[in-house]
C-alpha cells in the first residue's frame, strides 16, 4: 500500500471505530429503556402496571378462580413513617376490581413526604396485575402527626397463568427526593429525561 | 516409562483419596458442599456431584493424553516431530461429544432449577428485610415481627477472648420456623443489596432494596442452621449471620404465644422507671451490638465516615434532639432509625449509656417513658 | 518505507536519550517497554495489597486492618490487576509483538499510541490516590454494585469514576490501533488466515475492547449522575432499578474477562509449536473457536446474576447459553493437546509456563462450567468458590501467559537469554505456590465461605491458614522475578536472531535485540 493510501485507510479505521465507541456509549444509556421495555414484557423485576378504571371494569369475572394476594410494606429507615397494610391478604377472583387501604402516620413533627415503590412477587405475575388507583403513583406527603388512609385499587388479569395461586404485593415507602418535588414519577421511564 | 507415569498417578491418586477422607473425619479441613437438610438442597448437592464427577473425568482424560505427550513425546527421547496439523474429521468430534455432554448436564440442571423456583401453594410466607448489617423477621401470618443482630462479643472479634464453637454464628433473634411446612421467604431490604443465604437449604437470593423476591423451604427436620449475607454490603458485611431454627408445629406454636407474650412485656417494661447503674448496663450491651460497629467501642467514631459519640454536640447537648436523632435517625447518612428496631427501655439505655460513657459525663437519664413519649 | 507519521523518526535511526525519549515517543517497542513496566509496577502494588488480604485471613478474627480498610484493599486489588496488571501487561505485548509479527514497521497510529498509554499512569495515580481520601477509597468491590457504590459510597468515588473513564479511553484508543495496524499494516502475502494467533486473538480482542469499554463508562457516568446530580438510574427511591447496574455492568463485565483470557490464548498458542517443533494443530479452528467464545461472551452476561430473582426462563437460557462457551474452549485445549502430541517437545522455560497454564487454566475452565450450572450456582454465588475459579482463569490463565511471554519473547527485546536456571526456579516456585495459594479456596468456598468478608467462623481457619502461606510465597515469587527481568536487561548469553530452535515467523528473522526499526521495508510473505 503507498504512504497516503494507508494513511487514508487509517483515518478510515479511526474514525468507523470512533463512531462505533460512540455508539456503544450510547447504547450504554440505552440499555435502561431497552431494560423497561423488557421488564414490560416479561414482567421481570415485578413492575407492575396501571390501567384506567374503565378498562378495569369492562373485564369478565372469572368466578370459579381464586387467587391469594399478600400486602406487604416496608419503610426505609430514613422516613420516620409508619406504614403497613390495613389488611394481611384477601382472597379474590381475577377480574374483580378489588380496593383496599394502607395506612401511614408520620410520627414526626414535621411536614414529610414519601414515595412508595412497589413490587410484585412472583416477578412473572406482575404483568398480570394492574392499578386503576394507587398511593404510589404520586408523592404523598403528610403533616405533623398526621395519618392517612391510602387507598390501591387493582385487578388480576384473568389470564394470570393457572399455577401462579399467591401473588405478594410490597410498598417500601422511601422518603422523596427534594428536588423532584410535585413531579410525578412513572416506573423506570422517566430516569433518562431527567438528564437529558 | 509409560507404566512408571501411571504407577505416580496410582500413588497420587491414592494420595488425594487419603486427604479426603482425613478431610471427611476432621471438620477443620471441610472439602465440599453441604448436602443440606432439604429435598432440594439434597437434588443441588446430587447435581453437584453429577457435574463435579464429569468435570473430574474430563479433566483426568486430557491430562493424562497431555501427561503422556509430555513425557514421551520429547526431543530428549529422541521423538522426531510428526507432520500433521489439521483434521477436520477430528475437530468435529471433538466439538460433538462435549456438545453431547453438556446436554447430558443441562437435563438434571433444568429439573432441578424449575424445582426450586416453585414457590407455589405454600403454607405460611415470612419477610426477610436485609439491613446494614442485620437481618429483619416478618412473620405475615402471625404479626411477629423482629431484629436479627450479631451476638459475638467484641473481645472475642478482636482476639482478647477465646473464640466459641460458634465464633461469628450467633443472633440474639434467630428466625424459628416449623417442619413440614412449605415455607415461602419474600426477600427485600432497606438499604444495599444483601444476600439471605443458608447453606442447608440450598439456595441464596439477593435482597433487592425497593424489589421483593421471593424463594422457598420445607424442613423435615428440627435444628439449627446457620449462614451468612452472601453479598458484599460494607464495612460488616462479614458480620450478619443467619440463623434458622426449625421446630416442630408444636414447639413452633409454643414460640410463636411466647413472641406475643414478649411483645406485651415490653410494652409493660416501657412504663418501668430504671436507675442509672440499670440504665448504663442495658446501655452498654445495646451499644455494642448496635452502635459499636460505625460508631466504634470507644465511642470515637471513624473520622470522615461515622461521627464520634465522645464528647459530639449531640450526646452533650440537647436530650430531646438526642432522643429524636435514636429514634428517627438521620435522612440521608448511614445514622438508621432506631425507635422501630429497639424497644423503648433499650433505647432509652442506649442514650443513657451514650451521654454518660467516653468522658461524656452529663449525668442525664433517660427513662423508657421519655423514648415512648417522644414517639 | 515509512508512514508519514512516523517521518521525524526517519532520520534519526537510534533512539534519543534521556526521560523526553519516554514521555514522547511514538515507537511501538519503547511503548511495548513502557505499557509492560507499567503492568508489572501495578501487578507488584496489586500484589502487596493481596498480600494484606491474606494477612488479615491468616487466622480468624480482627487482627491486621478494620473491616472497612479491607474491603478498600479488596476492591483495589481487582480494580488494579484487572485494570493495571492484566489489560495493560497485554496492550504491551501488542505493542512490541503485533507489527513485528506481521512485519509492519510500527503501529498504524503511533501518535495516538503514545496518549493511550500516558494516560495510564495518571489514571493510575488517580485511582490509588483515592487510599488517602478522607473517608477512604472505593470499599464496594470491583463490581461496584449499585446502590453500595452510589448512595452508600464515600466521597472518593467520584474520582474512582473518573480514573475508570480514563482508563477506559486509553483502552479504547488501543484497540482502534490494533485493528487499524492489522487491517492496514500487514506485509504483503501475510493475509489474514496466515497472521500468527496471537495477532489474531488480539484482533478479536480489540473489538470486543470498543464494543464494550464504552458501555462501562456510560455505567459510571450513570453513577455519576445518580450520585451528584439527582438522577436515579440505580435508585428504587426515584424509580429506578438496582439490578439494572447489574445488567449494564455484566454486560461490559462478562466480555471483559475474555479480553483478559484470549490475548493468552495467543500467547500460548505461539510458545507450544515452537517447543514441540510442530506445527499449531487446527489453526482455522483457533480461530473460528475465538470468534465464537468472543461472541458468546455479549449473550451470556447474566449468569452472574443468578440470585438477583431473575426469571425461570432468563435462568433456563442463560444457563444454556454459558455451558456452550465450553464447546470452542474445550476445542482450545484439544488443539494445544494435539499440538504437543507426537512433537519433539524441549521444556525451555517458556514451555513451562505454557504448559503450566494448559493445565491450570482447564480446571479454571471446568468450575467455571459448574458455575454455569444456575441450580448449583445458587450454592457457589458469591462464595471462596468463585475467587478460586477466577484466580484460576485470571492468575495461572492470564498472568501465567504473560510471563510466558516475557521468557519467550525476552532475549528477542533485551538480545540476552534468560538464565534458565533462574527462570526454572521462579516457574518451580510460582506453580507450587499458586496450587497451595488457590486451590484451598475451592475448599472453603463449597463448605461455605463467602467472599470479600474480612473475619471468618472457625471450620475455614486451617484452610486459609494454608491458603495465606502459599500467598505469600507466590508473592515472594514475584519479587525474585523483578531480579530475573533486571539481570536479562543487564546482560546475559547473547541471543540469535531465531532464539529458539523451533521458532518460526516473522519477528524470529530480524536480529536479536530488535533494532529500533524494524520492516522498514516490508518483507515478502510467502
Amino acid at each position: 500500500m503507498a504512504m497516503d493510501e494507508r494513511k487514508q485507510a487509517n483515518r478510515r479505521v479511526v474514525k468507523r471505530l470512533g463512531m462505533a465507541a460512540l455508539l456503544m456509549f450510547g447504547f450504554g444509556f440505552a440499555l435502561v429503556p431497552l431494560y423497561d421495555v423488557f421488564c414490560e414484557i416479561t414482567g421481570l423485576n415485578g413492575k407492575t402496571g396501571r390501567i384506567e378504571l374503565e378498562e378495569a371494569l369492562s373485564q369478565t369475572v372469572d368466578e370459579d378462580r381464586e387467587v391469594t394476594v399478600e400486602f406487604l410494606a416496608t419503610v426505609h429507615s430514613e422516613l420516620p413513617w409508619e406504614f403497613r397494610p390495613m389488611l394481611r391478604r384477601i382472597k379474590v377472583h381475577p377480574g374483580e376490581v378489588i380496593e383496599v387501604n394502607y395506612f401511614a402516620r408520620n410520627m414526626t413533627a414535621e411536614m414529610v413526604t414519601g414515595q412508595a415503590v412497589p413490587s410484585l412477587a412472583p416477578g412473572l405475575a406482575a404483568k398480570y396485575f394492574s392499578k386503576t388507583e394507587c398511593f404510589c403513583f404520586t408523592r404523598q406527603a403528610l403533616g405533623p402527626g398526621e395519618s392517612k388512609e391510602m387507598p390501591l385499587r387493582f385487578i388480576v388479569d384473568p389470564e394470570l397463568p393457572e399455577n401462579v395461586r399467591t401473588v405478594s404485593l410490597s410498598y417500601t415507602f422511601y422518603q422523596a427526593k427534594p428536588e423532584e418535588a410535585g413531579k410525578e414519577i412513572s416506573m423506570g421511564s422517566g430516569t433518562l429525561d431527567s438528564i437529558m | 516409562m509409560f507404566a512408571k507415569t501411571l504407577k505416580g498417578a496410582w500413588y497420587s491418586l491414592w494420595g488425594a483419596v487419603l486427604l479426603l477422607g482425613a478431610g471427611n473425619s476432621y471438620a477443620d479441613y471441610p472439602i465440599n458442599l453441604t448436602r443440606g437438610v432439604t429435598d432440594i438442597s439434597n437434588k443441588v448437592f446430587d447435581l453437584h456431584m453429577l457435574i463435579f464427577w464429569i468435570c473430574v473425568g474430563a479433566c483426568v482424560l486430557v491430562f493424562a493424553v497431555l501427561i503422556y505427550s509430555i513425557f514421551t513425546h520429547r526431543k530428549s527421547k529422541g521423538a522426531v516431530a510428526a507432520e500433521f496439523h489439521e483434521s477436520t474429521t477430528v475437530e468435529i468430534i471433538w466439538t460433538t461429544i462435549p456438545f453431547l455432554v453438556l446436554v447430558a448436564m443441562a437435563v438434571p440442571a433444568t429439573t432441578t432449577l424449575l424445582a426450586l423456583e416453585d414457590t407455589r401453594d405454600s403454607d405460611m410466607s415470612i419477610q426477610v428485610t436485609g439491613y446494614q448489617w442485620k437481618w429483619k423477621y416478618d412473620y405475615l401470618d402471625d404479626d411477629i415481627s423482629f431484629f436479627s443482630v450479631l451476638t459475638t462479643p467484641r473481645e472475642q472479634i478482636e482476639g482478647d477472648a477465646p473464640k466459641d464453637d460458634t465464633y461469628l454464628m450467633d443472633v440474639d433473634n434467630p428466625i424459628v420456623v416449623p417442619i413440614n411446612k412449605k415455607i415461602r421467604f419474600l426477600i427485600t431490604s432497606n438499604d444495599v443489596i444483601h444476600s439471605w443465604w443458608v447453606p442447608a437449604l440450598g439456595w441464596k437470593q439477593d435482597a433487592v432494596p425497593g424489589f421483593i423476591n421471593d424463594a422457598w423451604t420445607e424442613l423435615t427436620e428440627p435444628g439449627t442452621y446457620r449462614g451468612k449475607c452472601a453479598e458484599l454490603c460494607g464495612k460488616d458485611h462479614g458480620f450478619m449471620p443467619i440463623v434458622l431454627v426449625a421446630k416442630t408445629q408444636e414447639d413452633y406454636d409454643a414460640w410463636v404465644e411466647e413472641q406475643k407474650g414478649a411483645a406485651a412485656a415490653a410494652a409493660d417494661a416501657a412504663t418501668a422507671t430504671l436507675t442509672m447503674d440499670e440504665l448504663m448496663a442495658k446501655g452498654e450491651t445495646a451499644y455494642n451490638s448496635h452502635c459499636a460497629a460505625c460508631h466504634q467501642a470507644n465511642g470515637a467514631g471513624i473520622p470522615g465516615v461515622f461521627p464520634a459519640i465522645a464528647g459530639s454536640a449531640v450526646a452533650i447537648g440537647d436530650v430531646a434532639k438526642h432522643i429524636d436523632i435514636g429514634i428517627n435517625g438521620v435522612p440521608g447518612t448511614a445514622m438508621q432509625a432506631f425507635g422501630e428496631q429497639l424497644s423503648a427501655v433499650d433505647l432509652a439505655a442506649v442514650i443513657t449509656y451514650q451521654r454518660n460513657a467516653f468522658g461524656n459525663d452529663t449525668g442525664d437519664m433517660v427513662q423508657p417513658a421519655d423514648i415512648v413519649a417522644a414517639k | 518505507m515509512s508512514t508519514a507519521t512516523t517521518h521525524d523518526d526517519h532520520h534519526d535511526h537510534g533512539a534519543p536519550s534521556g526521560l523526553m525519549r519516554w514521555v514522547t515517543t511514538t515507537n511501538h517497542k519503547d511503548i511495548g517497554t513502557l505499557y509492560l513496566w507499567f503492568a508489572f509496577i501495578m501487578l507488584l502494588i496489586g500484589g502487596a495489597m493481596a498480600m494484606v488480604i491474606r494477612a488479615e485471613l491468616f487466622q480468624p478474627g480482627l487482627q491486621v486492618v478494620d473491616p472497612n480498610f479491607f474491603n478498600t484493599m479488596t476492591t483495589m486489588h481487582g480494580l488494579i490487576m484487572v485494570f493495571g496488571a492484566i489489560m495493560p501487561g497485554m496492550v504491551g505485548l501488542a505493542n512490541w509483538q503485533i507489527p513485528l509479527m506481521i512485519g509492519a514497521p510500527d503501529m498504524a497510529l503511533p501518535r495516538m499510541n503514545n496518549w493511550s498509554f500516558w494516560i495510564l499512569p495518571f489514571a493510575g495515580t488517580m485511582l490509588l490516590s483515592t487510599l488517602f481520601m478522607e473517608g477512604g477509597g472505593p470499599a464496594f468491590g470491583w463490581t461496584f454494585y449499585a446502590p453500595l457504590s452510589t448512595t452508600f459510597a464515600p466521597a472518593s468515588t467520584d474520582f474512582f469514576i473518573f480514573a475508570i473513564h480514563m482508563l477506559g479511553f486509553s483502552s479504547i484508543m488501543g484497540a482502534i490501533n490494533i485493528i487499524a495496524t492489522v487491517l492496514n499494516m500487514r506485509a504483503p502475502g501475510m493475509t489474514l488466515m496466515k497472521m500468527p494467533l496471537f495477532v489474531w486473538t488480539w484482533f478479536i480482542t480489540a473489538f470486543l475492547l470498543i464494543a464494550v469499554m464504552p458501555v462501562l463508562a456510560g455505567a459510571v457516568t450513570m453513577m455519576l449522575t445518580d450520585r451528584n446530580f439527582g438522577t436515579s438510574f440505580f435508585d428504587a427511591a426515584g424509580g429506578g432499578d438496582p439490578v439494572l447496574f447489574q445488567h449494564v455492568f455484566w454486560f461490559f463485565g462478562h466480555p471483559e474477562v475474555y479480553i483478559m483470557i484470549l490475548p493468552a490464548f495467543g500467547v500460548v498458542s505461539e510458545i507450544i509449536p515452537t517447543f514441540a517443533r510442530k506445527k499449531l494443530f487446527g489453526y482455522s479452528s483457533m480461530v473460528y473457536a475465538t470468534a465464537s467464545i468472543a461472541f458468546l461472551s455479549f449473550i451470556v452476561y447474566a449468569h452472574h446474576m443468578f440470585t438477583t430473582g431473575m426469571p425461570v426462563a432468563g435462568e433456563l437460557y442463560f444457563m444454556y447459553a454459558t455451558i456452550m462457551i465450553a464447546v470452542p474452549t474445550a476445542v482450545k485445549v484439544f488443539n494445544w493437546t494435539a499440538t504437543m502430541w507426537k512433537g519433539s517437545m524441549t521444556f525451555e522455560t517458556p514451555m513451562l509456563w505454557a504448559i503450566a497454564f494448559v493445565f491450570l487454566f482447564t480446571i479454571g475452565g471446568f468450575t467455571g462450567l459448574m458455575m454455569g450450572i444456575a441450580p448449583a450456582d445458587m450454592q457457589y454465588h458469591d462464595t471462596y468458590f468463585i475467587v478460586a475459579h477466577f484466580h484460576y482463569v485470571l492468575v495461572t490463565g492470564a498472568l501465567f501467559s504473560i510471563i510466558a511471554a516475557f521468557y519467550y519473547w525476552a532475549p528477542k527485546w533485551t538480545g540476552h537469554m534468560v538464565d534458565e536456571r533462574l527462570g526454572k526456579i521462579h516457574f518451580w516456585w510460582s506453580v507450587i505456590s499458586v496450587n497451595v495459594l488457590f486451590f484451598p479456596q475451592h475448599f472453603i468456598g463449597l463448605a461455605g465461605m463467602p467472599r470479600r468478608i474480612p473475619d471468618y467462623s472457625l471450620q475455614f481457619a486451617d484452610w486459609n491458614m494454608i491458603s495465606s502461606l502459599g500467598g505469600f510465597a507466590f508473592g515472594l515469587a514475584q519479587v525474585f522475578f523483578i531480579y530475573v527481568i533486571i539481570k536479562t536487561i543487564r546482560g546475559g548469553k547473547a541471543a540469535t536472531a531465531e532464539v529458539w530452535e523451533g521458532s518460526h515467523g516473522l519477528e524470529w528473522t530480524i536480529p536479536s535485540p530488535a533494532p529500533y526499526h524494524t520492516f522498514e521495508t516490508a518483507p515478502e510473505v510467502k
